[in-house]
């Protein structure tokens, strides 16, 4: 490479992590596009920020791509129909997370005509194509659901590095590495629009280095795209290592940088993308469909065929479940998103979200959990910890309630990723404990 | 299909490892050196060894019958707290005195401040201080090794560092193989090199600690004017570095706490060795450390990723 990149040739030094088994076991399984399933159900809430309200009403017939909730606030996105059809009713569901969101209910006639509204933006600048973003629905969709548009409302030069994270370092999903392996075009053509419309010279696709195949397929794209192109994209294989995905430990692995405390990426001159989000502006911009799909991993011992499914937007994970073979025994256990972070679900009735990219059905086996005994200051929490916290002196802390040791500890650093419970030799709920912790601060502040 | 699923917190995945699979590697890291003292000292080192972990597991049974609480034996570190107090003590001690011993372990220092994790102080290290200030007689009388394949009454002998003391030398390739007096299993330095290896391998300790410790001892009596190589070999060094400083519950957790905990364990063992009346100082060194370790622990905590230097105010 020439010596003026600014590119680095091998990530930098992170913090903690854990060895997580990978069981990426649909790595080489092609994804395969589920049928519009009888019924879908489109919560009004699939990201973080306001909900939207349902513009349309029991009774409507809706098409595929069709507005059907929205809100006036900035931080929020507007909600499309992933069938046509009637809707049924507009109800109120029960969200993994105990929050109660509005969600439309749409008959599927089968059919999936496309609305008729459906055309590619027309973009002629920065706000163009940041309001385009919006009205695209787009979500981060690597787990977080963090509105794209709000990301990049950036000011003009603040930010000089695009990350695409593309590191999958949860267990078992493999929907990125698919992305990567099937649609490598689409992930370049998304990110050369990012880079040319917001004005960045620098993107790096971060990918754990147990994907050789996608890196491969992935650098071949970068070599073609650099050839025409002002900016500069390469591809960084990172260490195999829970949690390398998560995104302030891929910004310090990518540029050596430190997002402060209470801080955005931006401040440090990073955008973070998911590879899928980036594959999908590539293609609203094409066609000006609007999300409503997702590739998904379905797997664990409990469903009968592992493997990666592109599914409507609110298909129930039943439906989801029953396209995969269906069950192969009672699963103990289904979970949204990875086992490292995912929610674990009450009943498989709820459909599936925006940015959810694994549906997990764990046998009794998988889901075998040990009874907590008494911590023995093994270390082995605060070694784990990518952000440098010391679980047990914490602890102490959330136990006398003692606010401002917590927040001088660091407490509302932790991004929940899970290490500490992992590698506790006493199984102890040490993450789950810190959630307690967060949420007493939170609750604090409101008082 | 409804209410039978699990519906628990993230995350849904463990790495295995529990606390009774560490302390099972410890007492399988411990091995060798229980090996070398039945080898050096006879059939009675095993004898007393069983006495410690049996009379150990026994009454933190009673403990926690006792207290009310959940049974712990299964997780282990009653055994290991019995095997490394049975290595602490001479081979010819009265069983009833090492029962005693077991008893200050496990019901004073581990039970009585909440089980493990709990107590503040390495429960053997502390046990053997107790029965060292109780039993002196009885703590400092050495067996000569191979003496008890001689079928006549045994002969005592001293301790190297006894020995030194009176300006007697012993070879390095005996302090190597453990061919001197001393307790069970401090005099096998190879054997309990062998047993550190293997808990560095195994992840279970950490290499700081241990380097720490014999560095600083090694360092520091070659700058007083002594053989480094004899006060590392000699003595309760290899065992109270390896296998006692690195008790998890009584040493820091992060890396620079470890550096401190064990150079503070250096200097005060070879302190007392040269300039205190007793001999050896490893369990002082140990003990003295553990009651300072949350001060270290303060002293040495890690900053949290993106956390502002903290800007001392009032």
């Amino acid at each position: 490479m020439e010596d003026k990149s600014k590119l680095p040739l091998k990530p930098f030094h992170t913090r903690g992590g854990v060895k997580a088994p990978h069981r990426k076991h649909t790595a080489e399984c092609e994804s395969v596009i589920m049928p519009p399933p009888n019924e879908v159900i489109i919560c009004m809430s699939q990201h973080i920020g306001a909900p939207c309200k349902p513009v349309v009403k029991a009774g409507d017939v809706v098409k595929v791509g069709q507005l059907i909730g929205d809100s006036d606030a900035f931080v929020s996105v507007p909600m499309h129909s992933s069938v046509s059809g009637k809707v049924k009713k507009i109800e109120t569901v029960t969200m993994p997370n105990g929050t109660k969101v509005q969600a439309v209910r749409i008959e599927s006639d089968g059919l999936m005509t496309p609305f008729e509204g459906i055309a590619p933006p027309n973009i002629n600048s920065r706000e163009d194509f940041i309001r385009a973003v919006r009205d695209s629905g787009v979500v981060g969709l690597g787990g977080a659901g963090f509105p794209v548009h709000v990301k990049l409302s950036v000011e003009k030069d603040k930010v000089d590095t695009l990350i695409i994270n593309a590191a999958e370092c949860e267990p078992y999903i493999t929907a990125d590495n698919r992305e990567a392996l099937e649609n490598s075009w689409g992930v370049i053509s998304g990110i050369k629009s990012v880079m040319e419309l917001m004005e960045i010279d620098t993107a790096i696709i971060a990918i754990e280095s147990n994907k050789p195949k996608a890196i491969k397929v992935l650098q071949e794209v970068c070599t073609a795209a650099n050839r025409d192109m002002k900016g500069e994209v390469c591809v960084l294989p990172l260490k195999a290592r829970y949690p390398q995905g998560a995104e302030k430990v891929i910004i310090k692995a990518c540029t050596n940088r430190v997002v402060p405390e209470g801080k955005l990426p931006a401040d440090v001159g990073c955008v973070v993308m998911n590879i899928g989000s980036v594959a999908f502006i590539a293609s609203y911009l094409k066609t000006g469909m609007p999300l409503i799909t997702k590739r998904i991993t379905v797997d664990g011992q409990a469903v009968n065929r592992p493997q990666n499914v592109i599914v409507p937007i609110g298909t129930k994970i039943k439906d989801i479940i029953e396209f995969c073979g269906g069950y192969k025994e009672q699963p103990e256990k289904l979970i949204f998103g990875g086992p490292m972070m995912g929610l674990a679900l009450p009943d498989d009735e709820m459909p599936l979200l925006k940015q959810n990219n694994a549906v997990l059905a764990f046998s009794k086996k998988e889901a075998a959990k040990l009874e907590p005994s008494d911590c023995i200051r093994c270390g082995r929490c605060a070694s784990a910890c990518p952000m440098g916290l010391v679980p047990p002196r914490i602890s102490g802390f959330i136990k006398q309630k003692d606010i401002p040791s917590m927040l001088e500890s660091g407490l509302m650093v932790c991004m929940e990723c899970g290490c500490c419970s992992f590698v506790c030799p006493a199984n102890r709920p040490i993450v789950q404990n810190m959630r307690l912790g967060k949420s007493i601060v939170r609750n604090s502040k409101k008082n | 299909m409804e209410n039978m699923l699990t519906v628990s917190s993230s995350p849904h995945l463990s790495s295995g490892a529990t606390t009774r699979k560490i302390m099972l590697d410890v007492i399988i890291s411990l091995v060798p050196a229980s090996i070398a003292a039945t080898v050096f000292f006879g059939w009675k080192s095993l004898m007393l060894i069983a006495v410690c972990v049996i009379s150990c597991v026994v009454m933190e049974y009673i403990c926690r019958r006792v207290m009310k609480r959940k049974n712990t034996i299964g997780d282990l570190s009653a055994v290991v707290t019995g095997l490394l107090l049975a290595l602490n003590l001479p081979s010819g001690i009265n069983p009833l005195i090492a029962v005693f011993g077991c008893a200050v372990a496990i019901i004073a220092v581990k039970q009585m401040f909440g089980g493990i994790g709990n107590n503040f102080v390495n429960p053997a290290i502390t046990a053997r201080i107790v029965l060292l200030v109780s039993f002196p007689v009885h703590m400092t009388t050495w067996e000569k090794p191979f003496e008890w394949l001689n079928t006549a009454d045994s002969v005592t002998g001293a301790t190297p560092l006894a020995m030194m003391a009176q300006g007697e030398k012993t070879s390095y390739f005996d302090l190597l193989i453990g061919n001197t007096g001393g307790c069970l299993g401090e005099t096998c330095v190879i054997a309990l090199v062998l047993g550190g290896i293997y808990l560095v391998a195994r992840r279970v300790i950490s290499p700081v600690i241990p380097l720490c410790f014999i560095g600083t001892v090694f360092v520091l009596s070659f700058v007083l004017g002594q053989d480094p190589v004899f006060h590392i070999l000699s003595g309760g060094v290899m065992l109270g570095a390896i296998f006692m400083a690195t008790d998890y519950t009584t040493s820091p957790m992060n890396t620079w706490g470890k550096v401190i905990f064990g150079i503070g364990c250096g200097i005060i063992t070879v302190l007392i060795r040269l300039y205190a009346n007793l001999p050896e100082g490893v369990s002082f060194s140990i003990i003295l450390m553990n009651i300072l370790v949350p001060h270290i622990e303060n002293l040495t905590k890690p900053r949290p990723f993106g956390k502002e230097k903290k800007n001392e105010k009032a």
